[in-house]
């Protein structure tokens, strides 16, 4: 498996066309007089409209390598570029989702999504916002506060905000990480109805294998210290809505438990 | 419960005796003698009986729901204080010292007088403004300084080399700029609210969540509409609690202030009842006055940490 790391070729079928073009990209972190090498020669490119997954063990840099896209840390060697143009910084085009911790405490759910809308004029935002309130169901908590929801019902608001701008990418690290396992599965269930719905580039970040097979087109592996690419795993044959029963689900995911070094069985040796 | 308030009532009514007393029943006028009879005789009666009736109080309260103890324990703790403070003095064959009957006389004279009401606005007067000015410079200073960084190594050594310099040591300069009066008094809580207030929100500021600024970052929202949006909002909480802390502040040092370099206020009005003939018992009426009236500005500045806007601050996430 390691002798493909640093190969710049992906794996399975061409992405309709290239949306997140990552190059050579490295990331170095200075601890003290030690230096970390984080991001070791990695190479991706995510398509239009495609449903991508960061997988790895935790640690491993995932969180680093998308906050790079993003703009949010320097890149220190290499290119990230999106519709060709290089990643600078933050881009409204292109909106974080983070975990349930992202969202304004001193704003109303409504305000919260309004909050990326700017200078339009107040019936235009309430359209926008209404909308996306609707689409994340979360009618009627419109004034609530966000101390006064549940996780789940917070994470709906960053979605909700992020999705009210109408970026073509949506980044999301660990977003449903914080939720009970329940609320869990229905949120992933409403992200990929929700992707079918927009069709946005989304690159989706977790280290659990089950949620990467669930909701993934591709599932990018990647290994810790120093972080790179294992291998690529295409799902994209895999129809939405998924049997997790059915072998080909169930092969896709042996695929990567063993891409990931690990058992499917537990309690053995 | 019943047992204190009417102790209470009997004890209070005793002290106000020269205070025309509205129509009364025969069993409460007859608790009310025995009252004044108690509290009149100058031995170890008074305070006995008193420390005996806390006591009861302490046992009785103990037997309560937790509703009522919450109430009931700190009324009847009081009154066991106030037994052995009036024990204490009656021991001790001071003259000069009050006894807890003689400050409410003492308090009942000042507000007959009407004198109180004038110092006690003389002192929020002072207060108010100080603290308004404070609040007004201090908190744009305070975000200034958190958001940016130059800001913050330029003011930073200033603020935190006059912090620490007590107000009290500010008050001959007050009065050499403003002379005795009010402007003196607006001028050294100004100084003593303005340090904490600024501290309170450069730290606010800087602590704001990174995943907060990245947020706003990422929707492209920037100046005027950032601070009033984000930085503003996000810092509130903890200004709100250093808001709380100089009041507090405040409030000890203008009676420092007044009572050093005014002629009006409570500072003055303790040290005019010492001044004229010992009137400790006057002393201690208007200190305790400053305390509830401390009380009073804590509630009220509390009350502020309820609104939905600050409230998330102060809940556990
Ligand atoms: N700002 C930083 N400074 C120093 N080290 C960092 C910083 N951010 C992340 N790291 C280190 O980089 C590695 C990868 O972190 P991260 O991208 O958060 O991992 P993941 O999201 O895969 O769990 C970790 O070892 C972490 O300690
Ligand atoms: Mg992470």
């Amino acid at each position: 498996m390691s002798d493909s790391a640093n190969d710049s070729t992906p794996r399975g079928a061409p992405p309709p066309r290239a949306k997140v073009v990552v190059r050579g990209v490295h990331k170095f972190f200075q601890k003290k007089k030690e230096t970390l090498h984080v991001l070791d020669n990695v190479n991706l490119e995510v398509g239009e409209g495609e449903f991508v997954c960061f997988l790895g063990p935790s640690g491993c840099g995932k969180s680093t390598l998308l906050n790079m896209c993003a703009g949010f840390e320097s890149i220190d060697k290499g290119t990230i570029e999106i519709d060709g143009q290089p990643v600078t910084g933050p881009d409204p085009r292109r909106v974080f989702v983070f975990q349930e911790y992202g969202i304004f405490p001193w704003m109303s759910v409504w305000d919260n999504i309004a909050f990326g809308l700017g200078n339009r004029s107040f019936e235009e935002k309430h359209t926008i916002a209404q909308r996306y309130i609707d689409l994340v169901g979360l009618s009627g908590f419109e004034r609530a506060f966000p101390m006064e929801l549940s996780g789940g019902m917070k994470q709906r608001v960053e979605v909700a905000r992020a999705l009210a701008v109408d970026p073509d990418v949506l980044y999301m690290d660990e977003p449903f990480g914080a939720l009970d396992s329940l609320t869990r599965l229905n949120m992933r269930s409403e992200i990929v109805r929700i992707w079918g719905e927009e069709r946005k580039t989304v690159i989706f970040v977790t280290h659990d294998i089950d949620e990467s097979v669930q909701i993934a087109q591709r599932v990018v592996v990647l290994g810790a210290r120093p972080g790179r690419i294992k291998t690529i795993v295409d799902l994209s044959a895999l129809e939405h809505p998924r049997d997790i029963d059915s072998p080909p689900y169930l092969a896709a995911r042996d695929e990567l438990y063993e891409a990931m070094g690990v058992s499917t069985r537990i309690g053995g040796k | 419960m019943g047992c204190f308030v009417t102790a209470f009532l009997a004890v209070a009514q005793a002290a106000g005796q020269s205070a025309p007393a509205a129509a009364v029943d025969a069993p409460a006028e007859a608790a009310l003698q025995t009252a004044a009879e108690i509290a009149a005789g100058r031995g170890y009666g008074a305070a006995a009986a008193l420390l005996a009736v806390g006591v009861v109080c302490m046992l009785l309260a103990r037997r309560m729901p937790l509703r009522y103890e919450a109430w009931g324990m700190p009324i009847s703790l009081t009154i066991v204080i106030l037994a052995l403070w009036d024990a204490a003095v009656v021991l001790s064959h001071s003259t000069i010292f009050p006894r807890p009957l003689e400050v409410w006389n003492a308090a009942v004279e000042l507000a007959r007088s009407g004198r109180v009401f004038g110092d006690i606005a003389a002192s929020l007067f002072r207060v108010t403004w100080g603290y308004l000015l404070a609040a007004g410079l201090a908190i744009p200073t305070g975000l200034f300084m958190g958001w940016y960084t130059r800001g913050f190594l330029a003011l930073n050594p200033i603020v935190q080399g006059l912090r620490p310099i007590s107000p009290i040591a500010w008050i001959p300069i007050a009065i050499l700029w403003f002379g005795i009066g009010d402007g003196a008094g607006v001028f050294l809580i100004l100084i003593s609210s303005f340090f904490p207030i600024c501290v309170g929100t450069t730290a606010a500021v800087r602590n704001i969540s990174l995943v907060h600024q990245r947020s706003a970052m990422n929707f492209g929202v920037t100046g005027i509409p950032l601070f009033r949006k984000v930085i503003l909002p996000a810092a509130l909480p903890q200004i709100l609690t250093s808001m709380r802390l100089s009041l507090g502040v405040a409030w000890l040092v203008i009676v420092a202030a007044e009572m050093v370099g005014m002629e009006s206020g409570l500072g003055y009005l303790i040290n005019d009842a010492r001044n004229m003939g010992s009137r400790y018992d006057l002393v201690v009426a208007t200190m305790i006055v400053i305390g509830l009236i401390g009380i009073v500005l804590d509630f009220l500045i509390r009350r502020l940490e309820r609104f939905d806007e600050v409230r998330w601050g102060y809940v556990k996430q």
